[in-house]
């Protein structure tokens, strides 16, 4: 499965590059995330609890980075192992370009999925992945921008552990980064 | 006038009073004292090295009785194949090794990676959770022909490719067929695929194994259509168990369909694992598991070419398919696209010149093997499509095309090895054109159009050759087995009847229909007589149920026990009688001496067998059993015409199925309710086929329809009332009874039929040029043949 789209951050593309690098980032930012460690340079393990259709199941994988361009491109490559679920793996290239108001994010996911997963969600598969990818980089751009006044969007992360630690950190990864 | 008991009976099932009030006996009802679970880790990969298994953290988890992974069988069998097919070029086929649990390499999603066995389901699951598998993915090897691709990657390292084999047949006929071809006035082709298919039936797999210890006696219940093979396959090339300290019990068994034939490796796990642990060990499958464990049917990817002469004769035929056989051998599974497949490309035609090549390959897929039909719906497809095609293309009527070709002569040798007893086609096609209300036709297509839909009418015909098989005949084909049958007819002391089986009961009706036999020979009541089937240390050594082979083969070898029983019990009657034995008449369960009124009872002769007070104890022996074996001399040949009415909606692409007529030539019939119940159920999954079904694998080998949300089953919304007639009988001129297979018959002449009505639906809009759609004829793919 494939997705590609681009979003609009309010930040240099050093700030962005920074914050995708960061494991306290990543975490904050991709849903369902419980626990994220390591470094660009030997990758992050990480746990994600996710629910697919009617598969529920704790992933635990590791994310390297490749191709490292800074600051302007990187290729996350990715594998998490759900047990009885299955896996789900993919690589994901992230581009990032100056623009009038920042930086212009691109992505382009290849996503693949095995075992009960593939069995009894590859109908909603497509849907799931795209409602990830919107997920995750909604936050990454509340966490790299901070909270716009009060009209910050709640980051819909799904799990209650992530929802609570979520607005006590919203603190605006940019002043933390330059605090 | 229809008969009231006996053989032409419509007597109802007397097994349906247990499976509809809910007392059935199914493996999974069976539960042994002491018994444990074993939960299968599955491969979720379909292709990948196994660097380890950790299994330390799961055998220290609460309820853990063992773990067992592939290095447990370590010299012992694997799975086998119990046919042998010879290629082209006189090679036999490469036959890989197929270990109960993976060893080196997992080689399909599903295929089981290690065995958890505890104290319940479970903790036995949770286990699994724990086993850390270290797995390389390799590249997978999903679509045939690019696994035959110099360079693929191959699914067994030690073959030289992923070739199961290359089969011609018949090769001597390769070079006149393609002369003939060459020369022909006109030449039909066409490419189509016959979709892979799951079987489904209700119940899905379950095995329990036991051991007792204090006569080293093993005993394996299972979902098995042929007890009797399972024991033989595990025990012998398996296990290493000899005959007599293994036991197969296959109880009730809620539909088999061909899947249940094979010998698959959670019955020799479960049975392995009881021997190990001293504890009985249960396993029952979930429907995911059956999705991703239970041999697939058909997948066949073909090329069909038919040559015509100037005047619409058929002068030859020339097939190439590409036959998927999954990862590993299944028991049958190299015979089903060959001899059960090559043999029946004549059709019910006198086509003089066929040849047929297959291309049997391994993939990264669960195993293929039998499905209902196995071979011969997918040559009847094949067959029956083209000559509707080449109907079409020359503008002539497709049943005229079919009566100008028709074999009228039998017996009939084909050009592919098989003779043709009896048989009447043109008898079947004008009781279909009659059942079918074929003059009708155009009216109510007018109809159809009026509400703004299309219709379509398709017609074909099949021929089988089922009641397997002649043992000698198989033998010289590569079966590593006979396939007689054999009965055991044990009269109690006091009339009534045990019969002791080969032949396994899951929806056919034996319980039924077999007593009517032996009643209909002996003139007593029906309801005296039971069948005992399923338990190999009560039944004699019979092959089982499948390839429509119950009453043709099981039912004769009964006849012929039940012939001995009433030699023997007239030499009884003569004694008691003070006659002649050639002058005792046995008639409505009276013995008389002829031309007398001299007569005696079925009971007080049977009574006189076990107590024998006054007995010719100088001639013959007490009791009164008998069995005996039988072994056909030749295949069944069931033939019929099929005819399918669809109503199309040229707005969505969906099909609806009007009307379904079948007009089948089956012999004599002895149960003509069960019959026209096999013929329902063939049909309801030809039509399965046709329309809904498919098994999907993505390109890495996943597979993506396991589950009833993404395959459709048919549903009785999907199917019409079927109009059904057998009253055009041939009798088959081999068996006592002169009765021909009818369990496949539906399943293997519908599916030709359907998409024939769909193209002809589509062609009557005016869109000549949509000429074929591969199956399943989804609203999607319909739609989009329509749109060009």
């Amino acid at each position: 499965m494939k997705m590609n789209d681009s979003r609009e951050i309010a930040a240099t593309p050093e700030a962005v590059w920074a914050a995708i690098l960061d494991p306290e980032v990543l975490k904050q930012c991709i849903p369902g995330c419980e626990s994220m460690e390591g470094s660009p340079e030997e990758g992050f393990d990480a746990t994600v609890v996710q629910k697919v259709g009617p598969v529920k199941a704790k992933f635990s994988g590791k994310v390297n980075l490749e191709d490292m361009n800074p600051p302007n491109s990187v290729k996350l490559v990715g594998e998490g192992k759900g047990g009885a679920a299955g896996f789900a793996k993919g690589e994901a290239t992230v581009t990032l370009a100056p623009s009038d108001t920042g930086t212009t994010l691109t992505y382009d996911v290849d996503a693949k999925v095995g075992g009960k997963l593939a069995q009894l969600g590859s109908r909603v598969i497509d849907g799931f992945a795209k409602k990830m990818a919107d997920q995750f980089f909604t936050n990454f751009q509340n966490v790299v921008e901070g909270p716009a006044e009060e009209a910050a969007p709640e980051p819909a992360a799904e799990e209650p552990a992530a929802a609570e630690e979520a607005p006590a950190e919203k603190k605006g990864f940019i002043k933390r980064l330059f605090s | 006038m229809p008969k009231d008991s006996g053989i032409g009976a419509a007597s109802k099932r007397r097994e349906d009073v247990r499976f509809l009030t809910g007392t059935g006996n199914y493996t999974d009802d069976i539960n042994v004292y002491g018994q444990t679970y074993v939960y299968f880790l599955r491969s979720d990969v379909a292709h990948g090295r196994i660097n380890n298994i950790d299994t330390s953290a799961a055998a220290a988890m609460e309820g853990v009785v063992g773990i067992f992974t592939g290095a447990d069988f370590e010299g012992i069998g694997g799975l086998p194949c119990g046919w042998q097919v010879t290629d082209r070029f006189g090679e036999a086929m490469q036959e890989p090794a197929h270990p109960v649990l993976a060893q080196g390499k997992v080689r399909h999603v599903g295929d089981p990676i290690a065995a958890v066995v505890a104290e319940s389901l479970q903790q036995a699951r949770d286990a699994a959770e724990a086993i850390e598998v270290d797995i390389e993915e390799l590249p997978a090897v999903v679509d045939m022909k690019a696994a035959l691709e110099e360079g693929s990657a191959k699914v067994h390292d030690d073959l030289t490719s992923n070739l199961c084999y290359d089969w011609g047949f018949v090769e001597d006929n390769k070079a006149a067929v393609d002369e003939a071809i060459k020369n022909a006035a006109h030449v039909t082709t066409l490419e189509l695929v016959n979709n892979r298919l799951v079987a489904n039936p209700m119940e899905p797999r379950v095995a329990v194994g036991e051991y007792n210890r204090s006569n080293d006696e093993s005993t394996l219940y299972t979902t098995s259509q042929n007890p009797h093979v399972i024991r033989l396959l595990m025990g012998a090339f398996v296990l290493g168990i000899p005959e007599h300290k293994l036991r197969v019990v296959a109880p009730d068994v809620g539909g088999g369909f061909g899947t249940k034939i094979f010998h698959y490796a959670e019955e020799a796990f479960v049975t392995f694992a009881a021997r190990k642990l001293n504890r009985p060990v249960k396993w029952t499958a979930s429907r995911s598991e059956a999705f991703m464990s239970d041999a697939h049917g058909r997948d066949h990817v073909t090329k069909i070419e038919l040559a015509l002469d100037a005047d619409n004769n058929f002068t030859a035929l020339r097939t190439e398919t590409y036959a998927n056989m999954g990862a590993y051998l299944s028991t049958f599974a190299p015979s089903v696209p060959t001899w059960l497949h090559g043999t029946l490309m004549a059709g019910n035609y006198k086509t003089p010149l066929i040849y047929v090549n297959v291309k049997a390959v391994f993939t990264n897929t669960v195993p293929v093997d039998a499905y209902r039909g196995a071979g011969r719906p997918e040559a009847t497809y094949q067959l029956e499509r083209v000559v509707d095609k080449a109907a079409r293309e020359l503008g002539v009527d497709p049943i005229a095309l079919r009566r100008q070709n028709f074999i009228s002569e039998f017996p009939y040798a084909t050009p592919v090895a098989v003779e043709y007893d009896t048989g009447d086609y043109f008898a079947t096609m004008d009781k279909l054109e009659e059942i079918a209300d074929l003059a009708g036709f155009e009216a109510r297509r007018k109809e159809s159009e009026a509400k703004g839909m299309l219709r379509g009418l398709g017609v074909n015909c099949y021929i089988e050759a089922c009641g397997i098989a002649p043992s000698n005949l198989v033998g010289q084909l590569g079966a590593r087995a006979g396939l007689y049958d054999a009965a055991t007819v044990r009269v109690n002391a006091t009339g009534s009847i045990s019969v002791m089986v080969g032949a396994h009961s899951h929806g056919q009706g034996h319980e039924t229909a077999f007593p009517q036999v032996v009643a209909d020979m002996l003139g007593i009541d029906e309801s005296m007589i039971e069948i005992v089937h399923g338990d190999s240390s009560k039944i004699p050594f019979g092959m089982g149920t499948y390839g429509s082979r119950s009453l043709a083969v099981c039912g004769s070898a009964m006849v012929k026990a039940t012939e001995k029983i009433i030699k023997k019990a007239k030499k009884i009657a003569s004694h008691l009688l003070e006659a002649s034995e050639g002058d005792i008449e046995l008639k409505d369960g009276q013995f008389t001496v002829a031309g007398t009124d001299k007569s005696v009872a079925w009971g007080d002769v049977t009574l006189a067998a076990y107590v024998p007070h006054n007995y010719p104890l100088e001639d013959i022996e007490p009791g009164l059993e008998e069995t005996a074996f039988y072994d056909p001399s030749n295949f069944t040949y069931p033939s019929g015409a099929y005819c399918c009415e669809v109503e199309l909606d040229p707005e969505t692409g969906r099909v609806t199925i009007e009307r379904f007529a079948a007009a089948d030539d089956f012999g004599n019939v002895v149960n003509p309710m069960i019959v026209e119940g096999q013929v329902h159920g063939g049909i309801g999954q030809g039509i399965g086929q046709a329309l809904l079904e498919n098994c999907v694998y993505d390109s890495e080998g996943q597979l993506l329809s396991a589950s009833y949300m993404d395959y459709a089953m048919p549903r009785a919304e999907d199917v019409p009332f079927y109009v059904v007639d057998h009253s055009c009988a041939t009798p088959c001129t081999h068996n006592p009874l002169g009765v021909k297979g009818c369990g496949e018959a539906g399943a293997i002449g519908s599916p030709p039929s359907v998409v024939n009505a769909v193209i002809d639906a589509i062609q009557s809009s005016g869109k000549k040029d949509v000429t074929h759609i591969d199956m399943p004829l989804s609203p999607q793919r319909v739609w989009a043949a329509m749109q060009g």
